[in-house]
């Protein structure tokens, strides 16, 4: 099954023209994906500072209204992007092992399995749709403090759907890098694309690491 | 199915210079203890702890967030300044909300004047 190549008769990384050399180019892109995520727990951060302040200020209603949350569809998407993060690893290591079949395959199925996590939050967003817990006209809450139940939600959908986002755009990445590694365009040690696109999918499964306790398992159930 | 977990960790492969190759058990097992936090994490929400249910879930999502960061992300093994990178974000949120926090929890410490 080995598709590696000799050092001497295939390509050579290509190299562009600003770095030193292949490492130069490797660690510059690494970083600035590195500081690209700083930036994103910058955007997120504002989002978890407002959860922070509400939640202090509100905690019994946020209890409340956490249990409304499914949690077993919650604890499911979260096992979900785990795994998912585990065939983006796999499907680094295998651009580096010049595994042009393997690759390809771990990354089609790291965007299915993002897809199976947006089903999932879809579900989730209707059966809250269907219960009136939507924030807006049709919001209903039966029992006291509605106001601020009603924050919870806000808070809710706004933290999930900006995650939403960001795993939907991931998708998109993984299935355009899917269709390059099949064409081999990351073999011959171009592999570092995959490398970095592999560091903001992990990062989106940090964040909803994050968000599945501070949302779903708000005090005990 | 996992054809390729062969014996290639350390081999120097041509282009790959300083860019180890993972062994496929060190992703394994990155995994299976993701997943029993979650079980952990998981579980003891049907525990009452009052206020300690947030400090465990804190403490776990946390130790989560630094094992995909160390293996997945593979920041073990890499150099300073990506370390650096990488932490640099995180302490900023932590100010950000060590601050506010600061603020909100005092409130109503000291009187106003009027």
């Amino acid at each position: 099954m080995s598709t590696l190549t000799s050092p001497a008769s295939e390509g050579a990384p290509f190299v562009a023209q600003q770095f030193d050399d292949i490492e130069q180019q490797r660690e510059a892109a690494k970083l600035g994906m590195w500081i690209f995520l700083a930036t994103e727990v910058l955007f997120f951060g504002g989002l978890f500072l407002g959860y922070t302040i509400y939640r202090f200020t509100y905690g019994q209603i946020f209890v409340e209204t956490s249990r409304k949350l499914d949690v077993f569809l919650g604890g499911t998407n979260t096992a979900v992007l785990l795994i998912s993060s585990l065939l983006m690893a796999f499907a680094v290591r295998a651009a580096k092992l010049d595994q042009r079949r393997v690759l390809t395959w771990l990354l089609i199925g790291t965007a299915l399995l993002g897809c199976v996590f947006m089903s999932i939050k879809a579900v989730e967003y209707h059966k809250d749709y269907v219960d009136h817990l939507v924030p807006g006209r049709g919001f209903e809450w039966h029992g006291a403090d509605s106001q601020n139940a009603q924050l919870f939600f806000w808070i809710y959908f706004a933290m999930t759907g900006l995650h939403a986002i960001h795993v939907t755009v991931g998708i998109g990445i993984m299935l355009v890098l899917a269709l390059l590694a099949w064409l081999g365009k990351f073999s011959h040690g171009n592999h570092n694309t995959v490398e970095i696109a592999g560091l903001y999918w992990h990062f989106v499964d940090i964040v909803w690491v994050f968000l599945f306790p501070l949302l779903y398992l708000v005090g005990h159930r | 199915m996992f054809t390729f977990c062969g014996a290639l960790g350390e081999r120097a492969l041509p282009f790959l210079a300083m860019d180890e190759v993972t062994q496929p058990k060190v992703y394994i097992w990155t995994c299976v203890a993701l997943l029993a936090l979650l079980a952990l994490t998981w579980a003891i929400a049907y525990v009452d702890l009052g206020p300690f249910n947030l400090i465990v879930a804190l403490a776990v999502a946390v130790a989560k967030a630094i094992v995909i960061a160390l293996f997945f992300m593979h920041i073990k093994g890499s150099s300073r300044l990506l370390h650096l990178a990488a932490v640099a974000g995180v302490i900023w949120l932590l100010f950000l909300i060590s601050l506010t926090l600061g603020d909100y929890s005092t409130r109503g410490w000291v009187p106003l004047n009027h």
